[in-house]
């Protein structure tokens, strides 16, 4: 019995944290190489609607982004309604002819007709003003599109 | 002169410094969402004479400004539009079509190569609401294909399509592009969309 009665007035070992900097490094290399920066600051906001029927788009400087949205917070001063985002400012509708143009001039020539155009709208925008992109990019002859969408059952989540 | 040995740097603080380089990176990070739907929107072309169309080769579906799915001039709920579409798909009324699974209505479509699903959406419509109903077409003619080529091949779609872009793929290449091509053409996706 005295034995064990020793036992009890011994204090714990202190844990040694000499491995504590490995594991954080660890977890540093992971989303070191998981980053990917973002090409654009947006100024809108960008809630993507859900869908599960998608399709992977690969070859990332092969497409061209556009975004639309309401004004997030910080630029409320452009008013409430949804406005297009090309590159890092807000746009019309009639600078989606440039914007392509200007895209398509920094490309290599022969990956011209691989050029895919991502439409990254917001879930609350109403189609009007993405019926008017679509007619702009049909009149510039950039027919390939790509609704970016999260990927998720769509009955619930929409 | 005796050489001294180097002080010994202490590492306590390489745990601090990690942390601080980890906290900015999680910070950072934005997984970036690059999948969606692909379309591909018709060219401009002028003074084209609309094909003639038969009334029960189309499907319509209509979307409204307050997010109402009109389909076939019936309302309708979204959960139930994927089998609506894909009995429309499925009909083939003309009896043309040997590999169609459909009731064989001759209200409904000729065959899989003649009907044509048309979509028209307001102004007003949400995006939300339009990529959950042409995420549901999609599907619709999606599950068509899988039923198909697990007939034909004893594999799904979109497993033949996955094992095309995987280049650890094992298999012959040419040969499943022929596959896959033989089952869009038996399942032809004809989505168009009325300009508004």
């Amino acid at each position: 019995m005295a034995k064990f009665k020793k036992k009890q007035g011994g204090e714990m070992p202190a844990i040694s944290t000499a491995s504590l900097p490995d594991i954080v490094f660890m977890l540093l290399f992971f989303f070191m190489v998981a980053t990917v920066m973002r090409q654009n600051t947006l100024k809108i906001e960008n809630n993507l609607p859900f869908a599960d029927q998608v399709e992977k788009l690969d070859k990332k400087d092969l497409v061209m982004y556009i975004y639309a949205g309401k004004p997030s917070a910080n630029y409320r001063n452009y008013g409430t309604e949804t406005r297009i985002q090309l590159n890092d400012d807000f746009a019309d509708v009639n600078d989606i002819a440039a914007f392509i143009a200007a895209e398509r001039a920094s490309k290599r020539e022969e990956l011209i007709p691989f050029l895919t155009t991502a439409l990254k709208v917001d879930k609350d925008a109403n189609m009007g003003l993405i019926g008017d992109i679509k007619q702009e990019l049909r009149k510039v002859n950039a027919l390939k599109i790509n609704y970016t969408t999260k990927k998720g059952a769509v009955i619930g989540n929409n | 002169m005796a050489k001294r040995a180097a002080p010994e740097v202490n590492a306590g603080s390489m745990a601090d410094i990690a942390f601080l380089l980890l906290i900015f990176f999680l910070v950072t990070t934005t997984i970036e969402t690059d999948s969606g739907l692909n379309r591909k929107l018709p060219p401009i072309e002028d003074n084209v004479e609309p094909p003639i169309i038969k009334q029960k080769n189309i499907f319509t579906v209509l979307l409204n400004g307050k997010d109402q799915l009109l389909v076939e001039d019936e309302l309708m709920e979204l959960k139930d539009l994927r089998k609506a579409a894909t009995e429309f798909l499925d009909n083939g009324g003309d009896g043309t079509c040997d590999y169609c699974n459909g009731k064989k209505n001759s209200e409904s479509s000729d065959n899989p190569d003649k009907a044509i699903i048309s979509l028209k959406n307001e102004r007003e419509t949400t995006y939300k609401t339009y990529i959950a109903v042409q995420n549901e077409l999609v599907a619709a003619y999606n599950d068509l294909r899988n039923i198909r080529a697990q007939a034909l091949y004893g594999k799904s779609f979109l497993e033949m399509e996955a094992n095309l872009n995987d280049v650890n793929w094992p298999g012959d290449k040419t040969k499943l592009k022929d596959q896959l091509e033989k089952i869009k053409i038996e399942y032809p996706q004809k989505l168009s969309e009325v300009q508004n």
